[in-house]
């Protein structure tokens, strides 16, 4: 990336929802550019959810609450634009799809969006056949959404998104269901569409494997803080962190620390099943 | 079949969902000894939860039968089931409504007529199992997310059912919230109990249950104990499942270094490692 372009900027901000007095968000500084990967770490609690609702604006519009400082996307600030505007260009997976789904076939579940915003009707087609292919959904075109399984429905919700072609796309845990090839399959495609259209990710989750090797930076969060950010090989490392903040790092990291911590540890740090495995050969094999 | 020490045997199930015709099970028979802890896992849509249903007579069997604690579950009541076997879903808040913590778990047991001391010794000795003693003046819905699973856990358990389902109980939990869910589980099978859980979290099933049985397309793909499951990753993928990442890792280093093959948990790879491999 050589020319970095600012697309969600946050100033300050805190947040807080009606009737307590908990900021869910507190004093947020950060940048994410245009076309980045980002994902969003933390234990439950820490506001991960929160922080995908401010990027369309439901907080504060929908939930109430208070916002202190500035949020910008796209040079709109959230609190003086509309979520209607907002969600142009922000598309929104919650964690549970069945919040989200409301119509009575898939087809019409990826055309909502796009009929709503006055879409040619042709070309709402093709979108929608587009985001059900990227999913894995074809053939299901006429099911209802209640009779899909749990994982299904959680790609329906994400091809819902896919087919307004935001310009960020914000999912929180939406891959939580997902059995593990789908959740590489999902994590692919949003990588697909990250590289192909510059689409802007930011994505909750806690799969530290997907994390390591489909994110370009990690957010840490913790009660509501900013406590660190970095390239997943610098988070993963960081044992200091670790300790503090309960975040799932792959296995392969957990065991170069449980070696780290027993006096043996790896040349370099791993993140991936590959860099694990040199790091071994060169660990043991050269010793024999 | 000495049934004597089955606590669910599952015959020739097939299970049909109307009006689409949609077959979800198609066939399958395996049985669980009482005591054992068995993972179920397998892609999204392979019949899981369908299974699931059927064991604990939320549907009925389109064809075969299902033995749970002796009894075929279409000759008795969901209640009766009830009794045998607790079921954990995978959300909690499906599953809360009282206004305190003990008042949650009382529930149960107050509708099996049982007198207000049975009821406070079930409560206190679930909350002492699964470690909810400074919640239970608490509204439940406002506990965290982990918390409120243990509130489902605890309120399931003090009806003391010998069968105990979990149906993802550890989806939407932090990295913490899902061990202190297994160390429960793990607990509750050491006490003796029957323990199932249907997970995606394949470093789960590998650090704690003992068998596991693969569904794929409403059929059974592989059933056997963990770390031979595990050791056959071209047969899983078949299912959209592959190992735990260790695993992964273990298959993928040289057999020369000694180390195990499949191995199945972080530590068990890294004292190997430790030891310099050929253990």
């Amino acid at each position: 990336m050589n020319q970095r372009e600012p697309y969600i900027i946050f100033d300050d901000v805190s947040y807080r929802y009606p009737r307590t007095r908990r900021y869910a968000l507190k004093h947020l500084d950060l940048t994410i550019y245009k076309g980045e990967f980002v994902t969003v770490l933390g234990e439950n609690g820490a506001g991960k959810s929160t922080f995908c609702q401010t990027l369309n604006g439901v907080a504060p519009h929908s939930r109430g609450g208070r916002m202190r400082g500035r949020i910008t996307v796209g040079g709109l600030d959230t609190q003086e634009t509309t979520v209607a505007e907002l969600a142009q260009k922000v598309g929104i997976v919650l964690e549970d799809p069945e919040t989200q789904l409301f119509t009575t076939s898939v087809l019409s579940e990826v055309a909502f969006g796009p009929e709503n915003v006055g879409i040619d009707p042709q070309e709402i087609l093709r979108r929608a056949e587009w985001a059900l292919e990227v999913v894995r959904l074809t053939g299901y075109e006429d099911r209802a959404p209640t009779a899909l399984s749990g994982g299904q429905k959680q790609r329906l919700a994400i091809a819902a998104a896919l087919a307004m072609r935001p310009a960020v796309l914000a999912l929180d845990e939406a891959t939580s269901q997902l059995d593990p090839i789908g959740t590489v399959e999902v994590f692919s495609v949003i990588r697909e569409l990250n590289e192909q259209y510059g689409m802007t990710i930011v994505m909750a989750t806690d799969k530290g494997e997907e994390v390591a090797q489909f994110a370009d930076r990690v957010l840490v969060l913790h009660e509501g803080e900013l406590v660190a950010q970095g390239t997943p090989r610098e988070i993963f490392a960081d044992t200091g962190l670790l300790e503090r903040v309960m975040i799932r790092a792959p296995q392969v990291s957990q065991l170069a620390i449980y070696l780290q911590e027993r006096d043996t540890p790896l040349a370099d740090f791993p993140i991936t099943v590959d860099e694990a495995g040199r790091g071994i050969v060169q660990l043991i094999g050269g010793a024999n | 079949m000495n049934h004597d020490d089955i606590a669910i045997a599952i015959e020739n199930l097939e299970y049909v969902y109307q009006p689409h015709n949609v077959k979800a099970v198609n066939g399958i028979s395996f049985s669980v000894r009482w005591g054992e802890f068995v993972g179920i896992i397998g892609q999204n849509g392979a019949g899981k939860t369908t299974v699931l249903k059927n064991i604990l007579g939320l549907l009925t069997p389109t064809s075969g039968r299902i033995i749970v604690d002796g009894v075929d579950t279409r000759q008795t009541t969901v209640a009766d089931l009830a009794t045998r076997v607790g079921f954990v879903l995978q959300n909690p808040d499906q599953q809360l409504f009282a206004q305190t913590v003990e008042e949650e778990i009382a529930f149960g047991p107050r509708n099996l007529m049982l007198s207000e001391v049975d009821i406070q010794e079930r409560v206190e000795e679930v909350i002492a199992l699964t470690g909810l003693d400074q919640f239970r003046e608490e509204f439940p819905p406002a506990l965290s997310k982990g918390d409120r699973a243990k509130v489902v856990i605890a309120s399931v358990l003090a009806m003391r059912p010998k069968i105990i389902i979990l149906d993802e109980p550890t989806t939407g939990q932090d990295y913490k919230g899902c061990h202190q869910i297994m160390q429960i589980a793990h607990r509750l099978h050491e006490e003796g109990r029957t323990v199932l859980v249907v997970t995606h979290h394949m470093a789960l099933v590998a650090e704690y249950t003992e068998r596991t049985v693969v569904l794929c397309q409403g059929g059974i793909l592989l059933d056997d104990a963990t770390d031979v499951v595990f050791s056959q990753p071209e047969t899983l993928r078949q299912t959209h499942v592959a190992p735990p990442q260790i695993t992964q890792l273990a298959q993928a280093l040289p057999r020369e270094l000694g180390l195990p093959a499949n191995a199945l948990t972080v530590p068990q790879l890294g004292d190997s490692i430790l030891s310099g491999g050929h253990t």
